[in-house]
């Protein structure tokens, strides 16, 4: 089976342009959300706490909301988790009350109207806590950042680690403005799925960097827009059932996971759709207009000096 | 040129025999068992705790399956959850005869099911994170400061004491947050007192100077002296929090510091999350008190008369009697140390105390007052007293005295670490706290298998179709590298949770990259032309160095997760660096053996199994010829 019978090179970059600025589009708009509309944070990063309570039948939930918001709490969060027999509740932090105490007036409250409700998960985060996790999120984001432009400096060329990780930070970005822009709930598992994917979809731009510096080697007639085509052109079809492999594992989480995977899953489907589009017509084309050339990558051949402090000299890949 | 060494062969049989060995005690489940533990620091688990469970377990008439020491406790592996229950309550009666004192926890556990041939081999399950097993998860915060400005509290008394033993006339001395202040009305006085401060208190840092028309001394404990205090409050609030849980039975408590300040407490299998909350919190007194030494008294002592008026019975550990009186002397918040060490002169185990200068003066005027008599150290937990020694005062005491005598190291050691557990060093908050539900927990397996499975399944069956031979290679290097993800998580026991579950999914989906990256290759290769031989040699030498480039970039991003994760991040980062490692090897080094085993050896290979290979009419491959 063949899914991808190309007869000659597509000539992507002739509409990089073109690409770029629905790139660049989607980035603003997911900028925007961002902005405007803000990450609905778990409560591993505000604080508060949260019950998941099991009713014997289909839960209700405006009963559930007056009943907990009676206690006094000021903004009470209920809502269906995964079933309808399942409810998720989230109460903010609140100074001078613990959240053994929380947590208990709350079942307290809602086993007199129904006896036989079943609390089966509660988490509690202090307000320190939370701020912490969102320093070590971002710490995390840029040693991702610096160590994956360092080693590609390394391996290829200062160019092509600023394309690659331009080309991925805007992945991420979208993800971010899906989450703002539907108000998914942003937990510490979400965060790992955008870093998992930011490491990732680098791997991608790899693929096809890899080639454009083979291709250097083979094609020494054809110039860089033709290579780049080319690279990509003999890459694709790796790229798609590669990413299609990888989408269909995520798409068994989001089927079989249940509800505590779903946005973990959602964020990394996202990540995979726009990986695949950044590392195909975004990295490649920043890469190009920042002008890479031939010198760039094969050092050893045209000079025959090369630096002797480059471990790399001479390597032959 | 498609063939690899035996010694190559070789590597690839013995890493699948460890890691299937490894894999397999995952598939045997658990069986139900009871686990007799250590109650109390000063009770010991070993052979003779374990000559005894089975002796019980035999005048019971049970039968367990297996029965082994392991570390510090007893595990009794039995046949059925009834056994298990009547194993329970033959092994409490026999070995816990007063519930209220108990030496021994004995819990209901679920071990490994795995034959014993495999536990010799170290070969145990992935151990389960709370959110598969159930259980709850407790982050407490120590407040340090509290501890600090306690122990400038106290030092505050020492030096009020030193200096009027010193004959130094001080214009009063306050503590203001963690420093000390004292004021004096000569320069001259002063530097008396400093002097006095350097030689005697060589844990606090001075700063002095004029103040107004008085002279001060401003003393602070010094940034290493402080760190020990915190370290030793850390510690000591470990310790409480052990001998608290202990009580609770649970079976595998986890109670680690975490980072600096912080104590992690995690209790699989717990669901009565307001009884552990009011077990950590609760606070244990220590009270030091004369013994009764009247002839009424030592009848009683003997269980031969009445308790006197003014005085009351307790016990010690070994279970004789102790007639003490009812006047306190002093409480435990007057302790401010207990550290084992050796005497000078004898070279005999000792436990050194020291108390607070208030402490200091009542213990001197007791002391002296009550030569050769006998004073009790008795620790009060939940209205229960009982006396952890009562030695004879051999001659005036100060803030720090000794309890030496017949003990061994281990005694005093033991001794020191009840001494100082009886209370919380310093006051903790719980910060983050996590209750999973064991139906949830069973809920979380199925989910995070069922994704794992089925993600397997379809990848496995689109490459079979998609590349054939070579497909059905990629799908077994895929089993292969889960195989071994199993067996190096078991053999690290590392923690699986359910963000695990998903990065094991994860890293499949992504390690299937690999042999694409290969199959591409090669087909390319063979578009282009070349013998099918040559093909597969070329399209695994160049893929190569992609896989490399690209599994490392991933790599990058599974070790800041590692580095700065915590919890459930940190669960997802170690399956996906992991998952990285293995799926090199299986991806490239394991289907590799298997195309050169099944192609290697063909001389005159016409074609290979890897599905279409299309060309373009030969153009293409004129031009770039």
């Amino acid at each position: 089976m063949e899914f991808f019978k190309i007869r000659r090179d597509i000539p992507f970059m002739r509409h990089a342009v073109v690409f770029n600025i629905i790139s660049f589009v989607t980035f603003a708009l997911a900028v925007f959300f961002l902005v405007t509309r803000g990450l609905h944070l778990s409560v591993e990063f505000t604080g508060g706490t949260v019950m998941q309570v099991q009713y014997p039948q289909a839960a209700e939930v405006e009963r559930i909301r007056q009943s907990v918001s009676s206690l006094g709490f000021a903004e009470v969060q209920v809502q269906n988790f995964g079933t309808a027999r399942d409810v998720m509740i989230r109460l903010p932090a609140q100074k001078g009350v613990s959240s053994a105490q929380q947590s208990d007036q709350v079942m307290a409250t809602l086993k007199a109207t129904e006896p036989q409700v079943l609390l089966k998960r509660t988490e509690f985060v202090g307000p320190s806590v939370g701020e912490e996790l969102a320093a070590d999120g971002l710490k995390a984001l840029a040693m991702v950042v610096v160590g994956i432009m360092v080693y590609l400096a390394l391996r290829f060329e200062w160019k092509f680690a600023v394309a690659a990780i331009i080309a991925n930070l805007h992945d991420v970005i979208i993800i971010l403005g899906f989450f703002a822009f539907f108000q998914w709930e942003f937990s510490l598992a979400v965060l790992a799925a955008v870093l998992a994917i930011l490491g990732y979809s680098v791997n991608e731009s790899v693929v096809i960097f890899d080639r454009i510096r083979e291709n250097f080697r083979r094609y020494r007639k054809m110039d860089t827009v033709e290579i780049i085509d080319n690279a990509i052109t003999s890459t694709i079809s790796r790229t798609i059932i590669t990413h299609g492999s990888t989408q269909i594992m995520v798409l068994s989480m989001l089927l079989f996971g249940g509800a505590t995977l779903h946005y973990f899953a959602l964020a990394l489907t996202i990540g995979i759709l726009f990986g695949i589009y950044s590392s195909v017509f975004v990295a490649a084309a920043i890469a190009m207009w920042l002008g890479i050339k031939r010198e760039d990558l094969i050092k050893a051949a045209p000079r025959k000096d090369g630096d002797p402090g480059d471990p790399n000299a001479g390597a032959v890949v | 040129m498609n063939r690899y060494p035996l010694w190559k062969y070789l590597i690839l049989v013995v890493a699948l025999l460890v890691g299937a060995l490894y894999t397999l005690p995952n598939f045997f489940g658990e069986a139900p068992a009871v686990q007799v533990s250590a109650g109390k620091a000063t009770t010991r688990v070993d052979t003779t705790t374990l000559a005894r469970v089975e002796q019980a377990l035999a005048q019971a008439g049970l039968k367990p399956h297996s029965i082994a020491l392991e570390g510090v406790s007893v595990r009794a592996r039995m046949n059925s959850t009834d056994d298990q229950l009547k194993a329970k309550d033959a092994i409490q009666r026999a070995l816990v005869p007063d519930p209220a004192n108990a030496p021994y926890v004995v819990a209901l556990n679920l071990i490994p099911a795995s034959p014993a041939w495999l536990s010799a081999i170290h070969a145990a399950p992935m151990y389960l994170g709370l959110d598969l097993r159930g259980g709850v998860h407790f982050m407490l915060q120590v407040d340090m400061q509290a501890a600090l400005t306690k122990r400038a509290e106290s030092y505050a008394g020492d030096l009020r004491t030193q200096l009027r033993e010193a004959n130094i006339r001080h214009a009063g001395i306050t503590r203001n947050g963690q420093s000390v202040e004292v004021r004096f009305r000569e320069a001259a006085v002063m530097e008396q007192a400093l002097k006095l401060v350097a030689t005697q208190f060589p844990d606090l840092a001075t700063t002095s100077g004029p103040d107004g028309a008085d002279y001060r001394i401003s003393a602070t404990i010094k940034a290493e002296a402080g760190r020990k205090v915190q370290e030793q409050a850390l510690k000591q609030n470990i310790t409480t929090l052990h001998n608290r849980i202990n009580e609770l039975g649970v079976a595998e408590p986890v109670i680690q510091q975490q980072g600096l300040d912080r104590i992690v407490v995690q209790l699989p299998g717990v669901q009565d999350t307001a009884k552990a909350k009011d077990i950590l919190g609760r606070t244990a007194t220590l009270e030091m008190r004369m013994v009764d030494d009247s002839a009424e008294a030592r009848a009683a002592e003997q269980g031969s008369g009445p308790v006197p008026f003014g005085a009351e019975r307790y016990f010690e550990r070994d279970g004789r009697a102790v007639i003490v009186k009812k006047q306190v002397i002093l409480s435990g918040d007057s302790l401010t140390d207990a550290q084992p060490g050796f005497d000078s002169q004898t070279q005999q185990p000792k436990v050194d105390l020291t108390v607070d200068a208030k402490g200091g003066r009542i213990m001197r005027d007791t002391s002296r007052e009550n030569i050769r008599k006998r004073m009790a150290i008795l620790l009060f937990e939940k209205g229960r007293g009982e006396v952890l020694t009562a030695p004879v005062i051999q001659g005036e005491l100060g803030n720090r005295f000794q309890i030496s005598g017949s003990m061994s190291v281990t005694e005093a050691n033991d001794l020191a670490l009840l001494l100082r557990a009886g209370s919380l060093a310093a006051p903790m908050e719980i910060i983050e706290e996590l209750t999973i539900g064991p139906s949830l927990g069973a809920e979380n397996i199925a989910k995070g298998f069922n994704s794992v499975i089925w993600g397997f399944a379809a990848i496995v069956a689109f490459m079979a179709i998609y590349y054939m031979l070579f497909g059905l290679f990629s799908g077994l290097a895929l089993a292969v590298n889960l195989l071994l993800l199993v067996a190096i998580l078991s053999m690290l026991q590392a923690t699986l949770t359910l963000p695990g579950m998903a990065a094991m999914a994860l890293a499949l989906g992504m390690a299937i990259d690999a042999n694409v990256l290969i199959n591409e290759r090669v087909r390319e290769e063979l578009r282009l032309g070349a013998a099918p031989q040559v093909a597969i040699h070329a399209g695994y030498d160049r893929a190569w160095a992609t896989i490399l480039d690209s599994n490392i970039t991933t790599l990058i991003a599974g070790v800041a997760l590692l580095a700065f994760g915590s919890g459930p991040v940190r669960g997802f980062a170690v399956v996906h660096c992991i998952g990285i490692l293995t799926s090199m090897f299986s991806a490239v080094f394991f289907s590799r053996g298997l195309v050169n085993l099944w192609y290697g050896r063909q001389k005159k290979l016409k074609s290979v199994s890897i599905g279409t290979i299309w060309r373009p009419e030969g153009d293409a491959v004129a031009k770039k010829g």
